[in-house]
């Protein structure tokens, strides 16, 4: 069992009780909701004839829905319409914080929080969304749940659950130029496996670790539960303080300071146990891109998609449906393979710096011939940025389209989506069937850059060939 | 689907029911119940769209269209079943399509805490029992009887000791799966933790 890690103790300051039948009660620091996943939450409470407990703890924010061609209201989508005004009613009665679109805070909610300050160390954060293990990058405690436990949560302001194990992910080293967060977690998602993660927090650290920006270290926090990782952090550093320091929500004159004491007492003991421990070499990690559907089928640039006796035999199941779906053959390359559609954007790599990445890649080129390209920054904020930044006229004039923020094709719930069998490359999260929103859709995750590089290759390349 | 859909409530002891085999690893909460059905702000409908796309692409051939499965509601799956999106609208769709327990090699963590939390047990058997009930169903029927307080699967050829996490166990068992009031009993203990907390001392008012 873990001991003094930074999990131990976020998870033992915030525990209320111990159940009867045997599970922790603990509390949630910060709530977040969304429209897809609460407003049968707000419906359980009406039916129980219970009030949210703590309505300041709890802030909103509209990202699945949205569609980020015409913002206008109403929606187009009667039903997305329905869904924001159901947010807007409960929040408005339940009397919690809602940046509505326009208000110039809304986005993607793991994109919100943090650039808000509201994401902080040491705090517990539960949001009705998997990713929520983005906020870990933060050094607090986050994690996806269902609806009733955000009934749960608005009602009680604590969840019933049992304690994780923690796994840390030692990474020695640092990434080599042209390779990014996203490929660091893809590699490290592959060499674990989808499931290893079930049961675990993992706490991701090593040089390459410190070394990464906060928005990275986003990146690789966020896909912890393509892992199976419910949860996913880092241990808080300089970078996590200025950061925060000066956000909206971030704390103020004689409140920072005393946050900055308690934050710099936050972090695993050099000694702490670990229920295990994995070591990688960043060096050695090349440009992604996974060629299956899931997010553990991945493979480096150069390599070929694995023949089935290459497999472990539990891996072999889902590789065979893989190569049916993506009408891909085992033992040929990755690189080359033609794309229709570029995607960058999303929880994972759908903010400023992953815009600032794809803009050097697409200055003074041209997206390839029917290639339609789209880049949905993760937040009004990002897109403000980087509009300030110019960003937005590159990707325009390389024939991106630049859209309005929101989730867009990373599950496709807007009209933002793959047709028949077009094959996407994509800096999203996930590549399951059918996940962008066609029955035959196919996906492949890479870096923003990589994306960049495949738009105007019009087939998957190396980033490196264009960035020396 | 069937028609008379009721939710569980209260104490969960035993259940009985024919069992329905799905063949796959990492069967993710988007092939339950893609994207666009979540479309919803109640999940009275999503029992008809369970595994739509993957229904279309067998074309009736899936185990949830063929007729034989009809009454099934014991679901039997291979391992990280449930991976992916935290969406509760994965297990209400099963539910709502009749599935009240389910048994795997694994779960993904999420999905599982959401089954709990509405109801649905999900028990693990090593990956050989799970190939044995599979080959088993090939040919014949298997309606299992499910004791949670033996956590023993009964039929009349097979019998499982099947696992299941103590704290589950016992929630289905006093009801406590329902976890709001239970919750709501240490109201004293959640105000006290509210006031200790550290940061909601020097964070900045939301306003």
């Amino acid at each position: 069992m873990s001991q003094d890690t930074l999990f131990d103790k976020v998870w033992d300051l915030h525990k209320v009780s111990s159940l009867p039948g045997g599970s922790d009660q603990i509390f949630i620091g910060l709530h977040l909701i969304h429209e897809v996943t609460s407003p049968q939450a707000f419906g359980a409470l009406k039916d129980k004839k219970l009030k949210v407990k703590f309505p300041d703890r709890t802030v909103a924010t509209v990202d699945h829905i949205v569609p980020t061609d015409n913002q206008s209201r109403p929606f187009k989508d009667n039903l997305a319409e329905q869904m924001i005004e159901t947010l807007e009613k409960n929040c408005l009665e339940n009397k919690i914080r809602f940046f509505n679109i326009g208000s110039g805070n809304q986005g993607i909610v793991h994109v919100v929080a943090p650039e808000l300050g509201l994401t902080q160390p040491g705090m517990t954060i539960a949001c009705g969304d998997s990713h929520t293990s983005t906020h870990g990058a933060f050094g607090s405690i986050a994690f996806g749940i269902g609806t009733s436990q955000v009934r749960d949560v608005l009602a009680t302001q604590t969840l019933a659950m049992n304690k994780l194990k923690v796994r840390q992910i030692w990474c020695d080293n640092t990434l080599s130029k042209g390779v990014y967060a996203k490929d660091l977690v893809l590699h490290i998602i592959n060499k674990l496996g989808v499931k290893a993660g079930v049961g675990f927090a993992y706490e991701f650290a090593g040089p390459a670790i410190h070394e990464l920006s906060m928005e990275e270290r986003m990146t690789i926090c966020n896909m912890s539960i393509e892992g199976g990782a419910r949860c996913g952090y880092i241990n808080p550093d300089e970078k996590t303080f200025n950061y925060i320091k000066n956000k909206l929500y971030a704390p103020k004159n004689e409140h920072w300071d005393r946050a900055l004491r308690w934050w710099e007492s936050l972090k695993s003991d050099e000694n702490s146990i670990y229920d295990d421990v994995i070591k990688l070499d960043a060096s050695k990690v090349e440009p992604t891109v996974t060629w299956g559907i899931t997010p553990g089928q991945s493979i480096s640039i150069n390599q070929q998609i694995p023949l089935l006796d290459e497999l472990s035999p539990n891996d072999k199941l889902v590789a065979e449906e893989a190569y049916e779906y993506m009408s891909f053959k085992p033992g040929q390359l990755i690189k080359d393979t033609p794309v229709d559609v570029c995607f960058i954007g999303s929880c994972t790599n759908g903010r400023i710096s992953d815009l600032r990445v794809a803009a050097k890649v697409l200055k003074g080129k041209k997206v390839a011939k029917n290639v339609k390209a789209f880049a949905v920054p993760g937040s009004e904020k990002v897109a403000t940025k980087a509009k300030q930044e110019g960003l937005d006229q590159i990707f325009k004039d390389s024939g991106f389209q630049w859209r309005e923020p929101g989730c867009s094709m990373c599950l496709a719930m807007n009209s933002d989506k793959l047709i028949g069998n077009q094959v996407s490359a994509s800096s999203s999260n996930r590549n399951f069937k059918g996940r962008q929103g066609s029955p035959s859709g196919r996906t492949l995750l890479m870096s923003p850059a990589m994306v960049a590089a495949a738009a105007i290759n019009g087939k998957v390349s190396d980033v490196r060939e264009f960035i020396n | 689907m069937k028609s008379e859909f009721t939710q569980p409530i209260g104490k969960i002891s035993n259940i009985n029911g024919q069992c329905i085999p799905l063949i796959g690893n990492d069967i993710d909460t988007d092939r339950i119940i893609p994207a666009r059905f979540l479309k919803c702000v109640n999940f009275d409908s999503l029992g008809e769209s369970v595994f739509e796309d993957d229904r279309k692409t067998l074309k009736g051939k899936h185990p949830f269209d063929l007729k034989e499965n009809k009454n099934a509601s014991i679901l039997i799956v291979n391992s990280n079943f449930g991976c992916g999106s935290s969406r509760e609208h994965a297990p209400q769709a099963l539910m709502r399509w009749g599935i009240k327990a389910i048994i795997g090699e694994s779960f993904a963590d999420i999905f599982y805490s959401n089954c709990i939390a509405i109801g649905i047990p999900c028990f693990t058997l090593p990956k050989k029992s799970i190939e044995e009930i599979q080959n088993y169903c090939d040919n014949q029927f298997l309606f299992l009887e499910i004791d949670l307080k033996k956590s023993l699967a009964k039929s009349k050829d097979l019998n499982f000791n099947l696992e299941i996490r103590e704290s589950s166990r016992k929630m289905f068992l006093t009801g406590e799966w329902d976890a709001t009031s239970t919750l709501l009993e240490n109201e004293n203990l959640i105000e006290n933790k509210f006031n200790d907390l550290p940061y909601l001392k020097f964070n900045t008012p939301l306003l």
